[in-house]
């Protein structure tokens, strides 16, 4: 593993969590989160890991944040925090 | 004293960055778990939570120096043809692995068809984390469902709203 890689990764990781966790449109948040799983299946790219690299594209990057949108189409876009 | 300190830095922080990250990211996705008001952000904050979790296991299994763990059968074949014409250059040998290739002129010939661990990541944790990203995405389909049946019911994905809602509908029963 390229240790700068791992340390921007990493920090980028935090950043997009707090994000998609403090923005009050939901939709917004539901992207941010698909923004972090995808970054996150680089870093395990990058450990060697690549199954669960290519899991958490599909299944995180893909699923969770469809299914995400999809639950916020269906209900409201408007969160109070 | 400097130099201690960006010692203690370099080894405690700096050469455990992953696990500093999982904690960080574990304790982000716990107070968002607490603290949200809205159902959906309860979710997103769990979600970080798994994922922090993964993160920890998966970087328990990383070696200095080590590649994917993958066999490769192929390396095996041309140490064969290797030794079978010693004479023969190395660089004529197919040519698919120069690392191999490079390895075999160092290593003695009874070592050359060894497999050593040291230079693969360990598998374990990434087996164990693959069922745990399908058991994530599981939970977070069925929390997602059933947050639309409470949106159905209460018209609203506000904890505190949700709460007001039920407390008045047993006053009134």
């Amino acid at each position: 593993m390229i240790w700068q890689f791992d340390i921007l990764i990493l920090i980028f990781l935090v950043v997009t969590a707090v994000i998609s966790l403090q923005v009050k449109d939901l939709l917004a948040a539901s992207m941010v989160f698909g923004t972090y799983s995808f970054l996150i299946c680089l870093l395990w790219a990058g450990m060697g890991a690549v199954d669960v690299a290519f899991t958490e594209a599909t299944v995180g990057a893909g699923i969770s944040a469809v299914i995400l949108i999809a639950t916020v189409y269906n209900t409201r876009r408007d969160s109070s925090d | 004293m400097s130099v201690m300190g960006s010692f203690i830095i370099s080894q405690y922080v700096l050469d455990h960055f992953n696990f500093w990250v999982a904690v960080i990211l574990m304790m982000i996705g716990l107070y968002a778990m607490i603290t949200k008001n809205n159902l959906i952000k309860k979710l997103i904050g769990m979600s970080i939570f798994q994922t922090a979790i993964i993160l920890f296991y998966v970087s328990a299994g990383v070696k200095e120096g080590a590649t994917i763990p993958i066999l490769e059968h192929h390396a095996a074949e041309t140490e064969q043809v290797a030794a079978g014409d010693a004479g023969a250059e190395h660089g004529s040998v197919v040519g698919a692995d120069h690392d191999v290739s490079k390895s075999s002129e160092k290593a003695p010939a009874h070592e050359v068809h060894e497999i050593n661990p040291d230079d693969y990541s360990n598998p374990l944790p990434h087996v164990l984390m693959l069922t745990a990203i399908v058991v994530g995405v599981a939970t977070l389909g069925v929390a997602l469902a059933v947050a639309q049946v409470i949106y159905k019911n209460y018209g609203t994905l506000e904890e505190d709203e949700i709460l007001a809602k039920i407390k008045a509908a047993e006053n009134d029963g």
